[in-house]
């Protein structure tokens, strides 16, 4: 093979290992894209505080059952509703308490991801304070009690009688 | 581009035993070895096929534990789609593409070399997987989180095997890129390129356009299993959901890295046997062209249940379905030159119109699958599976199949065994029909896929699915007899074995003689 064939290849090697390169940090750029995508079209936004509509109309002609779930996954944590579940009609403004305890001589911090049942509820439920949209730190033996603040949206469909908000701590690494 | 290239000294001479396989950087060994081990691990996969149907043949569970289930069926795909379609596509490159664009070998002949020796590594990386403590990875070839964020050793070499193996298919598809482009012989412009250099051209591009990417996505799953990152993690502010939307950035365009180069074999088959240039070469090249850059737009129509606002699952719905109108073009164009050609119908040849017959039943159960509403019923289910394997076996590997038979008499210079040939290809095609069609039965009644057992009025069907596979696994052994037969003791076969044959690999003698082209023909 002459010499400039093989000049030839070897530029055009180096182009597509650069091009594979990109392609590779593109994979890395799509998580700040897709976090921003979400951002921007309103998906998947449970740890943020809602807006407040302050013409919501409460619907007094209807009454939502809502059951209160908390679970903690790795962490010696005790974590509670100080209520299992409450009544409210839609539109009312309601502030619900929790309750976490460090069983273990150590600080810990978690967080607290959201979860609802059924699923379309994050669009018509409105929280205006959660305890999710920070991370706790709770020293030894320390217990905390932290309310919820929501409304839900009038809007929500008329065949929908009780809805579940769960909560689930996960610990985070030190540092974080 | 006019390349003059000198021709220094013959060395048709070179390593024997062993050492000529390791230290080979010919296109025709390196060729030879993808194939091989493609088959290799096509029996490791068919094997674990059979493990799966041999569960699933009476309700209730008998062979498999459930975790080893999952472990088969998790690297059964894993296995067929890394181990076995891609690399038996770039064998057939490394074989084919020198030759039909006249060049004298590969443009990284020792690159070529290491791309094929990574493969045995992360094949056994994925075997040995089986015997380490917690066994193989478990949560589907997907690996989708939080499965794949649990599991032991198993899934750690499942993400090394596909960073080998991603890296592999990298160094090839530059490899052929750069020869298509830079190597091709005089006067070969590239609207005079066989058909299967193009679309070869068209799925290397692919290729270095999303395995960069899975690299990233099994990286990220790597370090948030090992180095306390949160990319998926949604304990650490990370959402399983966008690794499924980053695979499968990858995983779209993957199915047409695995299809792309079967058009362009049965391209090469259907006007060979038709005695008629391929009808519609240009609008070909087009549409090859158009179903690769509408594949990397399509990806969340495997996440319709996932959680999807309206207007997306409207774009990717109406998306995905443009596909159908690409691909329609293509099977319009065979069929087209079939008609009224003079046709005969060798091996080669049925496994083409097999192809374009089951293939077709495949693309329309996808256009299906496409549409929203009933993709929400049928997530998940036995129709998902009768539909990629209408794809994937009757399309990817039987257009293998027929470019096996097609060139194996220019590869070795004899020929097969044409009676058994063709018994392998009826035998095929009826026991895959019998193990797959039954499947869209299944999966409309609602039976999931990667569950050891099932509800009893799903007891037939599977029972005739499970026989079907048997049936199919075995006629593979056939293949295998066929192919080994042809080496040792075949007939002489002529050079140019096929009277309908216009490409420039059949204007060298059989067998390819170990350097061809040194000299570069020149296209008229």
């Amino acid at each position: 093979m002459t010499q400039s064939v093989t000049n030839i290849n070897v530029t055009m090697l180096k182009k597509l290992l650069i091009f594979s390169a990109i392609m590779f940090g593109f994979g890395y750029a799509l998580v700040p894209m897709y976090e921003k995508f979400c951002e921007v079209t309103g998906i998947n936004n449970l740890l943020q505080p809602n807006a407040v509509d302050k013409n919501i109309k409460v619907d007094m002609s209807r009454t939502i059952a809502i059951e209160l779930d908390a679970n903690v996954r790795g962490m010696p944590w005790q974590f509670k509703p100080l209520q299992s579940s409450v009544k409210i009609h839609p539109g009312e403004s309601i502030e619900v308490m929790y309750e976490i305890r460090n069983m273990s001589d150590q600080e810990f911090t978690g967080q607290a991801i959201p979860s609802y049942s059924p699923r379309f509820l994050e669009k018509y439920l409105k929280k205006f304070e959660c305890f999710c949209f920070t991370k706790q730190v709770l020293k030894p033996g320390e217990v905390r009690q932290m309310p919820v603040k929501f409304v839900i949206d009038p809007e929500i469909p008329v065949d929908v009688n009780t809805v579940t908000i769960s909560y689930t701590f996960f610990a985070l690494q030190p540092g974080k | 581009m006019a390349v003059v290239q000198d021709v220094h000294g013959h060395h048709d001479h070179h390593p024997s035993g062993i050492m000529r396989w390791v230290m080979t950087t010919n296109h025709k060994d390196i060729g030879t070895l993808y194939l091989w081990f493609s088959f290799a691990m096509f029996l490791v996969g068919g094997f674990l096929a059979m493990g799966i149907r041999a569960e699933l043949f009476m309700p209730g569970i008998q062979i498999l534990e459930p975790e080893l289930f999952n472990s088969f069926t998790t690297l059964h795909g894993l296995i067929m789609v890394f181990g076995a379609i891609m690399p038996a596509f770039v064998g057939l490159a490394n074989w084919q593409v020198p030759m039909m664009i006249g060049a004298p070998d590969m443009a990284f002949a020792r690159m070529n070399n290491w791309s094929f020796w990574l493969l045995p590594v992360a094949g056994m990386l994925l075997i040995s997987s089986f015997f380490v403590p917690g066994g193989a990875a478990a949560g589907g070839w997907t690996f989708y989180p939080p499965l794949s964020a649990q599991g032991g050793l198993g899934v750690d070499m499942m993400i090394f095997a596909i960073h080998i193996l991603g890296a592999s298919s990298i160094m090839g598809a530059i490899n052929i890129i750069t020869t298509i482009l830079n190597m091709r012989a005089p006067g070969m412009t590239l609207m005079k390129m066989p058909m299967f250099v193009w679309t070869w051209l068209i799925t290397a591009y692919l290729l270095v356009l999303v395995m960069p990417v899975l690299a990233g996505t099994v990286t990220m799953l790597l370090t948030d299993r090992h180095f306390g990152t949160s990319f998926f993690n949604a304990a650490g502010g990370g959402d399983p959901v966008l690794f499924q939307h980053i695979f499968w950035f990858f995983g779209h365009p993957e199915v047409y890295i695995m299809i792309l180069p079967a058009f362009g074999i049965v391209s090469e088959i259907v006007p060979t046997f038709s005695r008629k240039p391929l009808f519609g070469y240009a609008s070909m090249v087009y549409a090859t062209a158009s179903i690769a850059i509408l594949s990397c737009i399509v990806w969340a129509h495997h996440m319709f249940t996932a959680g999807m606002p309206t207007v997306g699952q409207l774009f990717f719905m109406y998306a995905t379905m443009l596909i159908a109108v690409p691909t329609g073009v293509k099977v319009f164009n065979w069929t087209a030159t079939m008609w009224r050609g003079s046709l005969t119908f060798e091996t080669p040849m049925l496994f083409a119109i097999g192809f374009i017959f089951l293939f077709v039943i495949g693309g329309f159960s996808g256009v299906i699958c496409a549409i929203v509403p009933i993709d929400i019923q049928v997530q998940d289910t036995y129709y998902v599976i009768a539909h990629f394997h209408y794809v994937l076996v009757s399309g990817a590997l039987f257009a293998i199949f027929g470019g096996v038979y097609y060139w194996l008499p220019k590869w070795c210079g004899r020929m097969y065994d044409v009676k058994l040939a063709n018994m392998h290809f009826w035998l095929s095609m009826i026991f895959f029909n019998v193990a797959f069609f039954v499947q869209h039965f299944l999966g409309l009644a609602g039976m999931p896929r990667r569950i050891p057992d099932y509800s009893l009025q799903f007891a037939d069907f599977n029972m005739i699915s499970s026989i079907g596979a048997f049936g199919f696994g075995l006629s593979q052994i056939l293949f295998l007899y066929i192919v080994i037969k042809c080496i040792r003791s075949g007939e002489k076969a002529a050079d140019k074995p096929w009277e309908g044959a216009n490409t420039l690999e059949w204007t060298l003698p059989s067998p390819a003689p170990y350097h061809s082209f040194e000299t570069p023909p020149v296209i008229k």
